[in-house]
């Protein structure tokens, strides 16, 4: 009995998750006239403007995470080693990106940082940019500091701290060369998760006037019929890739440290 | 004392882009334009418009926390406790994963091509069924609508969260009761629910933020046509030379105390049900 | 008629058999322990007992009711499990109330059930705390009163000591064996420490493989072991391998006199090492001492004898220091101490 509802509410959820997956997929090969084809794909392909958005997503999330993964680890990793006591209210701020909205953020940025306030960052294209990198890191902060606080937890720190000390190491080799690789899983687990967020993201790229990849998918689904639909197969795609790299990566740390 | 300059690039970065962006907007929806104190922007909100959209807004956000605690709750006891093969667990925490994050502008493109006018659902349920859905009064634009939207990263993020707390309960502890005399029913309402209690009331908490904040998926649904308070906002935030800049800061306020209020209470009730936690 | 009857069960996971026609008559009021290695099944026939596994055959009675088929909720059993099971979400006082208030025993009766339980484990104070702030030997008793205020007909304990700390394990031995007697329940303990066996039950069943190899009481069972694997797993034990040639058996150095001595072929005999003693005797073999373990009260030697290993227990004597390592020695024992051995 127990186990004929477990099923159904399996199927049942399958049926949910899977028809709209399917719908998309079918609807993206209808371009052509009364025979399935690729060409939606190939036509947003061949969009120069979908080459140019995508690739500055993509180099917006390499900066995000670069910039999250020496934000974080070393104020995890201090944290934890200097000041415990402080722990609590850093877990409390990472944890407020999921409670504020983004769009408030973004209407906050937008606010203080115009052309007149004392850091004009809106009052350029590079310095825009940069509040886009901040923005996406602040939106990434829940996920990324969860992750390396977690792959904290499981090495002792203060220990490796004192034998790398007794070696000589100073503060920057301590972090690159023995707590870095420590965590290395972990961190990367957060950095595909930031890449996962930052690729598709809307709200901050439009209100900040960005050419990112969110906003060219919503202009798009505007003016056209089947190519919105190959867009979302490319971004569930993307989105599943990197879900997958960090399956990869937990399972490859599994087995190294199996054999070690 | 020279500890605390370790925690400074991350204070200064959480000061710079979370917490004065936020009290920006605090401070803005209680100021006039002169600078002076004023409520005149909140006393903006209140007009049968804006209300409506966080009447709307709200019902969305629980509607869909709500059903996605559900039936996030029974897909993950089912892979926990259910009797299912093990070898169901993985790929489909997996795909939780990969699902709670296919959110946004994609995710409502996905709803368009199954459930649009000439999705792949509304199209076999018309051929092969008769059935004309829009004549039925479904609306991918609507309540419900955005609520279906809604549950498909709602869902997946109950299940992910909700998972390890399930299988944080010992099986010792169904024995136990059900050797004490317990039945099934009697176990799940005196010992499992009220374990899992903090945890069901902080997916939730989150679900609620998460659905309430959404912008993206609503806009490249709807359009603007929705009223919703995230899309007013974004149309606000637009057209900022045009309108009030003022209301902008009390509707984002309004977001804010909305949410706010929705963690304040799941903390005052995780406090009082967790007092047997260390 | 004994009062709880174990007969015939067998329980079968896929192609493996992991308990095979297992029987067990019970009285009323006994301890009876179930010892084995982990995988010996002793477990699973608990679990059958209690209800969460069903029998592949057999039946359980309780006191002449058959319970085979009945849920774990209408047998009216008490259980003890390793990993402290108490409910952390309820203090102490609502955990040992829990099975009162299933069953809708009147509240003030429940209270003063709780109390007089917890005044029978010697927490009568700790009623108001919760599972997290007791200590690991704290929460086992607590486990045992909450099992014992339904006034179960039968109790289980399902290696209740094993998480606990080897002190406390040890003073919480005599304190369950003291209220077991004092309410007079009928107990089945499940260990795999055969110091727990022997110092706690009125009889144990040592299983192996599915099987009761030996059934019987403390005393017998050590003593006289039936089984290779009985007199191996329970206490240390000095094994000789001999030619029996019909007055005896005829091992490397000497030929022992013994009665029911088989005509001939090979035999096993063992000896407690507290059999052995110095010095010469009914049966003296020369010996060589390899090492002297001084645990206070007791010495133990190894040493070389009949060509094996032998471990030789002897009391402290403050005017006979051991031994030297290498010296020769002779050892001495008993003819009526060899216990024969059939495999």
């Amino acid at each position: 009995m127990n186990r004929v509802w477990s099923w159904l509410a399996l199927a049942v959820g399958l049926v949910y998750f899977f028809l709209p997956l399917l719908g998309t997929l079918e609807f993206s090969l209808r371009k052509r006239k009364g025979e399935y084809s690729l060409d939606a794909y190939a036509a947003v392909f061949a969009d120069p403007a979908f080459q140019a958005t995508l690739g500055y997503s993509v180099l917006m999330a390499l900066l995000t995470i670069v910039f999250g993964v020496l934000l974080i680890v070393p104020t995890a990793y201090w944290v934890r080693l200097k000041l415990p006591r402080l722990r609590p209210w850093v877990e409390f701020v990472t944890l407020l990106p999921l409670v504020i909205p983004a769009i408030v953020i973004v209407f906050g940025y937008i606010r203080l940082y115009n052309t007149s306030s004392f850091l004009p960052l809106t009052g350029s294209a590079m310095g825009t940019n940069m509040l886009l990198m901040f923005g996406y890191a602040t939106l990434a902060l829940p996920y990324m500091y969860r992750a390396v606080d977690t792959g904290l937890r499981t090495i002792d720190i203060g220990t490796l701290t004192e034998a790398a000390q007794s070696l000589g190491a100073g503060w920057v080799t301590i972090l690159a060369r023995v707590i870095l690789p420590n965590v290395l899983v972990a961190v990367l687990s957060g950095a595909f998760l930031t890449f996962a967020i930052v690729i598709g993201e809307f709200t901050l790229a439009a209100l900040l006037n960005r050419p990112a990849f969110g906003p060219y998918m919503q202009l798009l689904g505007a003016n056209k019929a089947y190519e919105p639909a190959a867009l979302a197969v490319i971004a569930f795609a993307i989105t599943w890739a990197c879900m997958g790299l960090i399956q990869l990566v937990t399972r490859f740390s599994k087995h190294t440290r199996a054999s070690a | 004392m020279w500890n605390w300059l370790g925690v400074v690039p991350f204070v200064a970065f959480a000061l710079l882009f979370l917490i004065l962006p936020t009290m920006q907007i605090v401070l803005g929806a209680f100021r006039s334009p002169d600078g002076g104190l004023t409520l005149a922007n909140l006393q903006g909100l209140m007009t049968p418009n804006i209300l409506g959209s966080y009447v709307i807004s709200i019902k969305i956000s629980l509607a869909s926390s709500i059903i996605g605690c559900l039936v996030g709750f029974c897909i993950a006891a089912a892979i926990t406790l259910g009797g299912l093969p093990r070898w169901i667990r993985g790929p489909l925490l997996t795909f939780s994963g990969v699902a709670s994050n296919f959110a946004g502008v994609p995710l409502a493109f996905a709803f368009l091509a199954t459930l649009g006018r000439l999705g792949l659902v509304t199209i076999v349920l018309r051929d092969w069924f008769g059935v004309n859905l829009y004549a039925t009064g479904f609306n991918i634009l609507s309540f419900w609508g955005l609520t279906l939207v809604y549950l498909f990263f709602q869902i997946p993020l109950m299940i992910l969260i909700i998972t390890p707390a399930l299988d944080g309960l010992k099986r010792e502890w169904k024995e136990a009761a059900l050797i004490l005399g317990a039945t099934g029913p009697q176990y799940w309402r005196m010992i499992a629910f009220p374990i899992l209690f903090p945890a069901l009331l902080g997916t939730f908490a989150l679900l609620f933020a998460n659905a309430f904040g959404a912008v993206a998926t609503a806009i490249a649904l709807t359009g603007s046509s929705l009223s919703i308070v995230p899309i007013l906002l974004f149309a606000q935030i637009r057209g900022d030379v045009l309108g009030d800049p003022g209301l902008g800061y009390a509707l984002a306020f309004g977001m804010i105390v909305v949410t706010g209020v929705a963690n304040a209470v799941y903390v005052w009730l995780r406090a009082r049900s967790e007092r047997w936690m260390k | 008629m004994s009062f709880l009857s174990i007969q015939h069960l067998e329980k079968s996971f896929g192609a493996n058999r992991v308990v095979k026609d297992f029987n067990l008559p019970i009285e009323k009021g006994e301890f009876v322990s179930l010892l084995g290695p982990s995988g010996c099944g002793k477990t699973t026939v608990l679990r059958m007992v209690a209800g969460f596994e069903t029998p592949s055959s057999g039946s359980i009675l309780i006191d002449g009711q058959d319970v085979t088929g009945l849920k774990p909720n209408a047998r009216n059993i008490g259980m003890v499990f390793q990993a402290y099971a108490l409910f952390p979400n309820l203090t102490v006082a609502q955990n040992v109330a829990f099975g009162l208030k299933v069953k809708g025993v009147a509240k003030a009766e429940a209270e003063a059930r709780v109390t007089e339980m917890l005044r029978l484990i010697g927490l009568p104070d700790l009623g108001g705390r919760y599972p997290y702030q007791l200590s690991g030997g704290q929460q086992q008793r607590v486990a045992l009163a909450r099992a014992l205020a339904v006034r179960p007909r039968v109790l289980l304990l399902d290696e209740p000591l094993s998480a606990l700390d080897a002190k406390i394990r040890v003073s919480l031995r005599s304190e369950i064996r003291e209220i077991q007697r004092e309410l007079g329940i009928t107990t089945v303990f499940v260990t795999h420490d055969q110091e727990e066996a022997l110092s706690m039950s009125d009889r144990v069943v040592v299983m192996n493989g599915g099987i009761a190899e030996q059934v019987g009481a403390p005393f017998e069972v050590y003593n006289r072991p039936r089984t290779r694997f009985v007199a191996t797993f329970v206490g240390t034990l000095n094994l000789f391998e001999g030619e029996a040639t019909g007055q005896g058996v005829k091992i490397t150095g000497a030929t022992i006199p013994l009665d029911d001595a088989p005509k001939s072929g090979r035999v096993s005999f063992a000896l407690r090492p507290e059999a052995l003693h110095l010095g010469k005797g009914e049966v003296t073999l020369p010996a060589t001492v390899e090492s002297v373990e001084f645990l206070g009260s007791i010495l133990r030697l190894r040493v070389r004898v009949a060509g094996i290993l032998a471990a030789l227990d002897t009391f402290n004597r403050a005017d006979a220091p051991p031994p030297a390592v290498g010296s020769a020695v002779d050892v001495n024992f008993a003819a009526r101490d060899l216990v024969l051995l059939n495999d």
